[in-house]
């Protein structure tokens, strides 16, 4: 059993008859719940729930400030390579655009590590375009080897990998994983992946699950929204997490809302969401999953981004740079995507302490951090 | 009448222990604490930033306090041990509260787990205090291994419900001849006032405060309230009754006999 069979059992849900039932009565009732279903959450991505977001706020706000406090995790992208084998048609690294290609020494990598830890962040997350020539899992590794030094926790967002080599980066001090379905309906997926490893739908949506066997700490997932139909697509990862949550319970789940951005190409969102369905979006998954992260890349605006804050946010990006070197400013290169909030990370940590929450720039500790290697044994199992 | 916790040979005057890790501004909690005047403060060692001056939560502790350093994020024994050690070696001192939590949506303590790290902590000499789910046996178990005191749960962390595990509490307090430090889900000072009466030895809160729209007048509620439920637990209160004393009891035709005893 895997996700990919939920897929096919949700697969024939006739979305349009069930948001037709919904009453505002319903809506009233599930709000005023401490235990929800899935049917509930699905009834909170209706178009008949998008009456009651204040009411959704208030709840989504509450129960996150009961269960998060008043903390907002800061963490930056590191792009290590753009080298890439796939034709998703909406991404900039696309292996068909021509763009510079390059992927960043260790000396590079150093270099970077520096100048983010300058900014005093501790939670790294690194990521790489499809290519297991250019950066396969050794080259991986011997980033993390350097980052280490630098960061007390560091996540990856890579192309999927087999439970043994995420075995292998979880030893070598990868603690979370980031990893976006894209699109869950599959055909769609099928049309926008038409080229490389990435048109395996079933293996990409099988990558937590594999991640989760080989023990890893956090696991990050999400839909890009403008692919496919969003409350359709927000539902599907949503159930997504709540499974990776019910299978893995040791493992932190979070889930993130990317929305298409402007890229390198000519693609245009075919599904656009607008602030208000991305704000239902995050609102009925808090309420869904009161304990899951919820993060917000600066894909999207500084004044959104302030005002998503306390809606149910627990994880922010700051101070990002989508290109590779883009954090030393040394080479000059295309990013994947465009970022929407460039403030740096002073100021993120200023702005969000100015909205009355503590910015954590640490909330892990590397196990084998800070200080001497403790390869003791510990005389328990 | 001298009336102080005592807990791996420190005598504490605060029953009113303080967490740290819900709050807006690190700034708040040295006002919290003298509002409180709580003596034991708990820190997430994944918080602390040893690098970083003004993002190291432990520098705006008040130098007097005990400090306790938790195992936040600790999936098992193994993973507590090191966080332990860890936070020792970074000065944290000898004291320990062990959080195993291997359930992420409910974070429910694991109480197997637990007894094995208290094992080992106890033999590097750490003053080990478990936080657990309200068990009888395991609470033995943890004891046995040397834990300093016992900290069950009242209610699942950060939910304010109250005292809902209250029967489970109040056979720990019975059998188990250490402290019992209510940890977790109180919400209220009346709440903490009653785990107090109840017999505990101290409770431990942080979302309730940091939480409260004004955090050091809540923190100086809980403070009192804790006080006042040790004072009533110490007064002995009268039993409550459930029904008026009878005028005609049944038993008063034994009186005169009673009376009769040599």
């Amino acid at each position: 059993m895997t996700f990919y069979d939920e897929i096919l059992r949700l697969k024939n849900t006739d979305y349009t008859a069930v948001f037709e039932r919904v009453t505002p009565a319903q809506i009233a009732n599930i709000l005023a719940k401490t235990d929800m279903q899935y049917q509930d959450f699905l009834a909170l991505l209706s178009p008949k729930a998008s009456f009651s977001l204040e009411e959704m706020a208030q709840a989504a706000h509450k129960l996150t400030l009961q269960h998060f406090g008043h903390t907002i995790v800061l963490y930056t992208p590191l792009y290590l390579s753009n080298y890439c084998i796939n034709h998703c048609i909406y991404c900039g690294f696309n292996a068909t655009n021509d763009i510079q290609r390059r992927k960043l020494t260790l000396a590079e990598v150093e270099l970077e590590a520096k100048a983010i830890a300058q900014t005093g962040l501790q939670h790294l997350l690194i990521l790489t375009g499809e290519s297991r020539q250019h950066s396969p899992v050794s080259y991986i590794k011997e980033c993390v080897a350097v980052l280490r030094k630098y960061f007390s926790s560091i996540s990856i967002e890579i192309y999927p990998l087999s439970t043994e080599e995420y075995e292998e980066l979880i030893a070598a001090g990868v603690d979370g994983l980031t990893i976006y379905q894209e699109v869950y309906d599959e055909k769609i997926y099928g049309k926008l992946h038409p080229k490389g490893p990435k048109r395996d739908y079933r293996s990409r949506l099988e990558a937590p699950e594999r991640a989760g066997q080989a023990r890893i700490r956090a696991i990050n997932i999400g839909a890009l929204l403008g692919l496919g139909e969003w409350r359709s697509e927000v539902f599907l990862a949503g159930m997504h997490l709540a499974y990776l949550q019910k299978k893995f319970p040791e493992i932190e789940v979070s889930i993130s809302f990317p929305r298409m951005r402007p890229q390198f190409g000519d693609y245009q969102a075919e599904f656009p969401v607008s602030d208000r369905d991305l704000v239902q979006s995050i609102l009925a998954c808090r309420l869904f999953m009161p304990r899951a992260g919820i993060t917000i890349s600066t894909r999207e605006s500084a004044e959104l981004r302030d005002n998503l804050i306390r809606l149910g946010v627990t994880k922010m990006s700051g101070g990002s740079s989508t290109a590779i070197g883009g954090h030393t400013d040394a080479i000059d290169s295309i990013g994947q995507f465009e970022i929407s909030d460039k403030r740096s990370v002073d100021e993120m940590r200023r702005i969000i302490a100015n909205l009355g929450y503590k910015p954590v720039l640490k909330d892990w500790h590397d196990l084998n951090w800070g200080g001497k290697e403790d390869n003791e044994k510990i005389p328990v199992s | 009448m001298e009336d102080k916790l005592d807990i791996g040979g420190r005598k504490i005057d605060s029953r009113l222990f303080m967490g740290t890790g819900k709050f807006a501004d690190y700034r708040l909690i040295p006002k919290v604490i003298k509002a409180s005047k709580a003596q034991v403060v708990t820190v997430a060692l994944r918080r602390v930033d040893f690098g970083t001056p003004e993002e190291n939560m432990l520098t705006y502790l008040p130098s007097d306090i005990i400090l306790m350093p938790n195992t936040s994020g600790a999936r098992n024994a193994a993973e507590a041990i090191r966080i332990a050690r860890i936070a020792r070696e970074a000065g944290c001192g000898n004291w320990v509260k062990i959080e195993v939590v291997s359930d992420q949506k409910y974070l429910m303590p694991d109480n197997f787990e637990t007894v094995k790290a208290i094992e080992v902590l106890v033999k590097e000499g750490f003053v080990v205090l478990p936080y657990m789910s309200p068990d009888l046996m395991a609470a033995k178990r943890m004891a046995e291994a040397g834990a300093a005191a016992i900290m069950p749960l009242g209610a699942p962390i950060g939910t304010n419900r109250g005292l809902k595990t209250r029967e489970l509490i109040q056979i720990l307090i019975s059998e188990i001849n250490l402290p019992i430090i209510v940890d977790a889900g109180i919400g209220r000072p009346s709440e903490a006032a009653e785990a107090m009466e109840l017999g505990a030895a101290a409770v431990l809160v942080n979302t309730a405060v940091a939480t409260a729209d004004n955090p050091v007048l809540m923190a100086e509620a809980f403070g009192l309230a804790v006080e006042a439920g040790r004072k009533a637990f110490l007064s002995g209160p009268g039993s409550t009754q459930h029904l008026a004393e009878a005028s005609s009891p049944l038993t008063g035709f034994l009186r005169n006999e009673e009376s009769a005893k040599p």
